[in-house]
C-alpha cells in the first residue's frame, strides 16, 4: 500500500509540474508571439502602435542612406503599392540589397516611421524573405500593382 | 560517366536496402535462418554500393563536372579542392546523399559489432535500418537526385554559397548527421525489442553505447554549428533559437533524456515502455529536424507547391515512419510492465524528474517552431516566435535541472536516504554560496545571473565533491594510479558531462550578463573605445582572394600601456555571387574574446565597426565539449564491450535454459554496481 501510495504522489507531482509548465509555456507564446504586416496594412493603420511586430517588402532602389555617424541608417520598404521609411541603428546584414527582399522587426514610431532593431538576413537565394515575397504577392493580388518585378 | 555509374550504384543500393528491410525482419518471427542471416550481407553491399554512388558524387564535384545540375548549382572551378568536397553535401540533394551514407556506415557498424547479439534481434535491427534507408534511397532517387544532368552544360558553376566556404562547416553537416542518424540505431533497437517482445535490461545495455556516441557526436555537431555561427556570420551571436538550431536541438534534448533513461532500465529494469517511446521520439525529431531544413519549408510553407513531390513525399514519409512506431508501440508496451518499484525519494525518481524537464523543454521547442509553421500552413496568419519566448520558457527549466545533476549522482538507487545526501551535498552547498557571493560583489551582476552561476558552481562542486569521495574511499595503501582503476569509464563521462553543463551555464551566464559592445563609423586613423581596451583602427588594405576581393582592416587593441592583440577583420566580396561578407577577427581567451568586425562602408572612408568584449565566451564551447566527451567516455564503458563477449563465448548453442542462466548471471553481475 505504501509503495503505492509514493507511485500516486510521484504521479500526481509530476501532472502538476506538467500543467504548471504547459501555463508557462502558453503564456509565454502568446506573449512573445510578433505579427507580421506589410507596408499597405501599416499605411492602412492596422499594424498595432505600441507593440513590436516584423514588417516586409522590398528594399526601394536608392533609398539606403548611411546618416553622418555612419551607424545609423534609414532606407524605404515597399510593396510596390505602398512605402514606409525606415530607420536602424547598426550594421546591416550581409544580404541586405537594395532593390531586394528585407524583414524588419521593431515599432512604429506616431510619424509613421518604421524603427527597426533587427533587420534579418535569412533568405534564399533569390534574395527573397517569405515574408516579404508574401507582401508582394499580397499587395498584387489586391489589384494595387501592376505586378511582381523580375 | 561517373555520375551515371554512381547512378546506378544508388539503384542497386536501393534494391539491397529492400532486401535488407524485408527478409530479415519476416524471417525473425519465423525462425528462417538464412533470411535472418541476410541482414549483414545487405547491409555491407548496401553500404558499398552507396559509398561508391557518393564517391561519384565527390568525383564530379572534384572534377569540376558542371554537366550536373547539382555540382553547377554549388562549386565553381575557382572554388579551393577542399570546399569543393565540402560542396558535396552545401545543397539539397548532397546533403540527403550524405545521410544514407553515413546511415549506411551505422548500419555496417551495428552489423560487424553485434556478433554477441541474438540472430533474431540483429535480424529486426538491421531490417528497420534497412526500411529506413529505403525511404531515404526513394526519397533521394525519385525526388532530389544529384546526378540530374543539365543541358547545354554551362561553362562555371554558380558556386558555393560564401557563407558554406569555412572549415568549420565543412564538417559540421557530417558530424551533425553522424548524430541524428545514429538515433536511427536506439530507434531500431527500440521497435525490434518491441517486435520481438523482449523490452529489458539486455536489450537496455545493448542500445545504450550506441545512443550515447550518438548523443555525443550531435552535441559535437550543435557546437560546431554554433562556433560557425558565432565567427562567420561576423557579428558575434551564438545561438539564434532559428528553427534550424532548434531542428538539432529537439533531438538533443530527447536524447539526453534517453541515455539517462536507458540507464534507469539497464540498473533497474524500470522505465522500460518509457524509454522505448523516448528511442522512437529522439529519431522521430531528428527525421523531422533532417526535413525542416531539408525541404524548404522553413523559408516558406508553399515551397511545397513548388516542388509538389518533395513536399508530398517527405509529409508521406514522416507520416508513415513516426504513425507505425507509435503505432507498434501502443500495441506492444502495455504488455512489457512497469518494470521494479523504487521509494519517492531515489536515483529513479530524480531522473524522472530529468526525464520530465528535459521532455517538456523538447516539447516548448517543438511547439515553438512548429506553431508559427502551422498557423501559416493554415492560412491564420503570419506571425514569428523569437527569442524572447524561448528565453522565457528555458531558463526556468534549465534551473532544476542543474540542481538536481549534482543530486542524482549521490543519491542511491530504490531508496536514497535524505539525510544521506544532504550531508554529502551541504559542503559544495556552502562553498558555492561563498563563491557566488565573492563573484557577485566582485563583477556586479544581477540576481538572475548570481543564480546562474550559483547553480552552475553547486554543479562543477557536487559532481567534483561525489568523483573526490570515489576515489578517496578505496583500501588504505591503494596509490594515486591505482585508485582510477576501480571507477568505470561510465562514471567519468556521467562526470564529465555534468561538470560540461557546469561549465557551459558559467559561459551562458557570464556572456550574456557583462558583454559589452560599441557600433561606431570609423576612419582609419580613429579609435573605439569599449570599457578599458582602445580599438584603434591604424590600416586598410585590399587583398585578392582566389575567389573575392577582400578590404582587410588592422586594429591595434590595447589597454591603458598594454598591447593586448591585433586584429585583422575583413569585409570580403564574393565574385561569383556579388555577395559581400563580414570576415569578423576575434582574439580568444580563457577569461574573454575580443571581436571587430568590419561593416559596410560610406562615401567619405568611414568603415561601420562594431567591437566587443565578451567575457567567458570560451567557456561555452569548453563545455560543450566536455558535455561530448563525456559522452564518447560512457560509450566505452568496459562492460558494454564485456556484455556483447559473453554473450559471444554462449553463442554456438543457444537452449532457453541458458539463455535463462545467463540472464541471472547478469543481474547478479550488476548488482554490485548499484551504490
Amino acid at each position: 500500500m505504501r509503495a503505492r501510495h509514493q507511485r500516486l504522489v510521484l504521479l500526481a507531482t509530476g501532472l502538476v509540474a506538467l500543467a504548471i509548465s504547459v501555463w508557462l509555456v502558453l503564456s509565454a507564446l502568446k506573449k512573445n508571439m510578433v505579427f507580421f504586416f506589410t507596408p499597405t496594412q501599416v499605411v492602412a493603420g492596422e499594424a498595432p502602435s505600441q507593440q513590436r511586430f516584423r514588417l516586409g517588402g522590398l528594399v526601394e532602389g536608392g533609398s539606403v542612406q548611411r546618416q553622418g555617424d555612419g551607424v545609423t541608417v534609414s532606407f524605404t520598404v515597399t510593396d510596390l503599392a505602398q512605402r514606409l521609411p525606415v530607420r536602424y541603428r547598426g550594421a546591416l546584414p550581409d544580404l541586405f540589397k537594395e532593390g531586394k527582399g528585407v524583414v524588419v522587426q521593431g515599432r512604429l514610431l506616431s510619424d509613421q516611421v518604421f524603427v527597426a532593431d533587427e533587420v534579418l538576413a535569412k533568405h534564399d537565394e533569390n534574395y527573397m524573405p517569405p515574408e516579404a515575397a508574401y507582401a508582394l504577392k499580397k499587395a498584387s493580388a489586391d489589384g494595387k500593382t501592376a505586378g511582381l518585378p523580375r | 560517366m561517373t555520375a551515371e555509374l554512381g547512378h546506378f550504384a544508388l539503384v542497386l543500393a536501393l534494391g539491397l536496402a529492400c532486401v535488407q528491410g524485408t527478409l530479415p525482419l519476416l524471417g525473425a518471427p519465423r525462425n528462417r535462418t538464412r533470411w535472418m542471416a541476410l541482414a549483414r550481407p545487405a547491409a555491407a553491399g548496401q553500404c558499398l554500393f552507396v559509398t561508391l554512388g557518393f564517391g561519384a558524387l565527390v568525383h564530379a564535384f572534384v572534377s569540376n563536372d558542371f554537366s550536373l545540375a547539382y555540382v553547377a548549382a554549388n562549386s565553381n572551378s575557382h572554388l579551393a579542392l577542399h570546399y569543393r568536397i565540402g560542396a558535396v553535401w552545401g545543397g539539397h540533394e548532397g546533403s540527403i546523399l550524405l545521410w544514407i551514407q553515413i546511415l549506411a556506415l551505422w548500419s555496417v557498424a551495428v552489423a560487424r559489432f553485434s556478433r554477441g547479439l541474438p540472430d533474431a534481434l540483429v535480424a529486426r535491427v538491421l531490417g528497420v535500418m534497412g526500411l529506413i534507408s529505403v525511404g531515404f534511397l526513394c526519397f533521394l532517387l525519385f525526388t532530389s537526385n544529384p546526378f540530374d544532368r543539365l543541358l547545354p552544360a554551362p561553362p562555371d558553376g554558380r558556386d558555393l554559397n560564401p557563407l558554406l566556404q569555412d572549415l568549420g562547416m565543412m564538417i559540421h553537416p557530417p558530424v551533425l548527421y553522424m548524430g541524428y542518424v545514429g538515433f536511427s540505431v536506439a530507434f531500431a533497437f527500440a521497435i525490434a525489442a518491441l517486435l520481438g517482445g523482449q523490452l529489458d535490461a539486455a536489450w537496455a545495455r545493448w542500445t545504450r553505447p550506441w545512443t550515447l556516441l550518438a548523443w555525443a557526436l550531435l552535441t559535437l555537431g550543435i557546437c560546431l554549428g554554433s562556433a560557425w555561427a558565432y565567427y562567420e556570420l561576423g557579428w558575434g551571436g551564438w545561438w539564434f533559437w532559428d528553427a534550424v538550431e532548434n531542428a538539432s536541438f529537439m533531438p538533443w534534448l530527447v536524447g539526453a533524456a534517453l541515455i539517462h533513461s536507458l540507464a534507469v532500465t539497464e540498473k533497474r529494469d524500470s522505465f522500460k515502455s518509457w524509454t522505448a517511446l523516448l528511442a522512437i521520439l529522439a529519431f522521430s525529431l531528428s527525421l523531422l529536424g533532417t526535413f525542416l531544413v531539408r525541404s524548404g519549408v522553413l523559408s516558406s510553407v508553399h515551397a511545397f507547391a513548388s516542388d509538389p513531390r518533395r513536399g508530398l513525399y517527405i509529409l508521406l514519409f514522416l507520416a508513415v515512419v513516426i504513425g507505425a512506431a507509435l503505432a507498434l508501440y501502443a500495441w506492444r508496451a502495455p504488455t512489457v510492465g512497469l518494470g521494479k518499484r523504487f521509494a519517492l525519494f531515489s536515483r529513479e525518481s530524480l531522473l524522472m524528474l530529468n526525464n520530465l524537464l528535459l521532455a517538456v523543454a523538447a516539447g516548448t521547442v517543438l511547439l515553438g517552431t512548429l506553431y508559427p509553421l502551422a498557423l501559416d500552413a493554415l492560412g491564420l496568419g503570419k506571425i514569428s516566435v523569437g527569442p524572447p519566448y524561448f528565453d522565457a520558457v528555458f531558463v526556468p527549466l534549465t534551473m532544476p535541472l542543474l540542481l538536481l545533476a549534482a543530486v542524482g549522482p549521490v543519491s542511491a538507487w530504490k531508496r536514497a536516504s535524505v539525510r544521506g545526501v544532504l550531508q554529502r551535498l551541504a559542503r559544495p552547498a556552502a562553498a558555492a554560496l561563498v563563491f557566488v557571493v565573492t563573484a557577485g560583489v566582485t563583477l556586479v551582476i544581477s540576481w538572475r545571473a548570481a543564480l546562474g552561476l550559483a547553480l552552475a558552481a553547486w554543479l562543477l562542486l557536487g559532481t567534483g565533491a561525489d568523483l573526490l569521495r570515489r576515489l578517496w574511499h578505496q583500501p588504505k595503501g591503494t596509490g594515486w594510479w591505482a585508485r582510477l582503476g576501480p571507477v568505470p569509464l561510465s562514471y567519468w563521462g556521467m562526470v564529465a558531462a555534468h561538470a560540461g553543463l557546469g561549465v557551459f551555464a558559467i559561459g551562458v551566464t557570464l556572456v550574456n550578463s557583462l558583454e559589452t559592445s560599441n557600433e561606431l563609423g570609423l576612419r582609419v586613423g580613429e579609435s573605439a573605445k569599449l570599457g578599458d581596451y582602445r580599438f584603434a583602427f591604424t590600416e586598410l588594405k585590399r587583398i585578392d582572394g582566389s575567389n573575392y576581393l577582400a578590404a582587410r582592416g588592422r586594429f591595434d587593441v590595447t589597454r591603458g600601456e598594454e598591447r593586448v592583440a591585433t586584429l585583422y577583420p575583413e569585409r570580403r566580396i564574393y565574385v561569383v555571387q556579388q555577395m559581400p561578407m563580414t570576415e569578423a577577427a576575434i582574439d580568444r581567451g580563457l577569461w574573454r574574446d575580443l571581436y571587430v568586425s568590419l561593416g559596410e562602408a560610406t562615401q567619405d572612408g568611414r568603415w561601420l565597426v562594431r567591437v566587443q568584449d565578451k567575457p567567458f565566451m570560451g567557456w561555452i564551447w569548453a563545455g560543450a565539449l566536455l558535455i561530448a566527451a563525456g559522452g564518447v567516455l560512457a560509450a566505452g564503458d568496459r562492460r558494454y564491450r564485456a556484455a556483447v563477449r559473453s554473450r559471444k563465448a554462449q553463442a554456438p548453442a543457444r537452449s532457453d535454459a541458458e539463455l535463462a542462466v545467463a540472464q541471472l548471471a547478469s543481474f547478479g553481475a550488476q548488482a554490485p554496481t548499484i551504490d
